[in-house]
């Protein structure tokens, strides 16, 4: 669904961002990008959506080029960004003038979604609060049913119950034909939605897997002596003890730490990496 | 629903679906709601309960009607109950009995208290 080759992009001279990054992203999955600040999540995200352009290599969508913008690419993709503008009209006008644009746009879903953020649909836009904002963005971003959704950062400003709203709305999102890709930091939040991880750092992707093959290769679990465990390929040691990754050698169904696996690929890559080969 | 940090998502699921049989909360040939229904009301992947009816109907304790749905077997709750019992004597046994070694525990002292337990809990 999502083809990126060779893909070279700086936003200066001599700093490059992105060197000959490659990935590839299928239907029917709900991608987790995971990076530190400055990795150039959201530059990957806009490159799909078509908002910046390479400087080398392709980005194709749907098979489209995205850099191109036609109009049958630009209504099958719909991107959250993390810093959005929202103009001072009310939302039923703001329906009326964009959902035009995307001829699978749901009304009657635009307004359930509302109904379970508990949005006022009566209100000026610029009224609202920026999680009010954000989640009107994310009603809206469901209810165009694209086959590519791109979220940047969406957790990001919802109170608690939105968190919890925000899953329950993803996880009835999936289907088959559509792929989600969320960037985030907070992994907690979407840790069970997110079914394959992909890890960008030094101009690339370093770590791509789904979480089963993950599961499937490496145990994830807490003990009180480190010196018990064998096979250590990452450990990070509190109070409570030493949560750790092993290799999975019999056939453990531990659950994924993401947090603990982002630090383990950026600390420790290759003999990771050796794992999945 | 809450989540332990300890074991996969899917597993924990199929427990979840397991215990419902078990209280009686879910009848053998009734059906359990779609993947998606389960989906969103556990705030998980589709893919992950997918997972969780796979591994269940391998166990027999549901099965698939094409185009309706996963139903919950007939014998389910043996099936159930079976599957249990080996996890606690793999899982949960080895435990017990290194301290029942350790502190020099028979067997038979153990029955009394299993008696008074019972008694006391489940009747």
């Amino acid at each position: 669904m999502i083809n990126i080759q060779s893909l070279t992009f700086s936003y200066r001279k001599n700093r490059p961002l992105f060197e000959s990054l490659n990935l590839r992203l299928e239907a029917g999955h709900i991608y987790g990008l995971l990076g530190k600040n400055g990795a150039g999540k959201s530059t990957l995200l806009k490159q799909m959506a078509g908002l910046l352009f390479p400087d080398g290599g392709s980005c194709e969508v749907m098979g489209y080029h995205s850099a191109k913008r036609q109009p049958a690419f630009l209504r099958e993709i719909f991107l959250v960004p993390e810093e959005f503008y929202l103009p001072k009209i009310s939302v039923r006008r703001y329906v009326n003038t964009y959902a035009p644009f995307y001829p699978n746009f749901d009304e009657q879903a635009f307004f359930s979604y509302l109904k379970e953020f508990d949005i006022p649909r009566d209100q000026q836009l610029t009224e609202m609060s920026y999680g009010q904002k954000k989640k009107v963005l994310i009603s809206f971003a469901l209810s165009t049913n694209t086959k590519v959704l791109i979220m940047d950062e969406p957790t990001n400003g919802l109170d608690i119950p939105s968190k919890s709203q925000f899953r329950k709305v993803i996880a009835a999102a999936v289907s088959e034909e559509k792929c989600i890709v969320i960037s985030t930091h907070q992994v907690r939040d979407l840790d069970n939605l997110i079914d394959s991880i992909v890890i960008i750092d030094e101009h690339k992707i370093i770590f791509r897997e789904d979480v089963q093959t993950v599961t499937d290769k490496l145990s994830f679990k807490t003990v009180s002596r480190i010196e018990e465990a064998t096979g250590v390929l990452f450990a990070d040691s509190n109070l409570r003890g030493h949560t750790i990754i092993t290799k999975n050698a019999g056939s453990e169904h531990s659950k994924i730490d993401m947090e603990l696996l982002f630090n383990a690929v950026l600390t420790n890559h290759k003999p990771i990496q050796e794992i999945f080969n | 629903m809450e989540f332990k940090d300890t074991q996969a998502i899917y597993v924990q699921i199929a427990d979840y679906i397991s215990e419902q049989v078990l209280l009686n909360k879910w009848q053998p040939e009734e059906r359990i709601p779609s993947v998606r229904e389960l989906a969103v009301s556990l705030e998980v992947n589709p893919n992950t309960v997918m997972r969780t009816c796979e591994l269940l109907q391998q166990q027999e304790i549901i099965y698939n009607k094409r185009g309706i749905g996963y139903f919950i077997s007939p014998d389910a709750v043996k099936k159930i109950k079976q599957f249990k019992k080996e996890a606690f004597i793999h899982n949960e046994l080895p435990s017990l009995f290194r301290n029942m070694y350790l502190l020099d525990v028979d067997l038979d002292e153990l029955k009394p208290h299993f008696e008074k337990f019972k008694k006391s809990n489940f009747n």
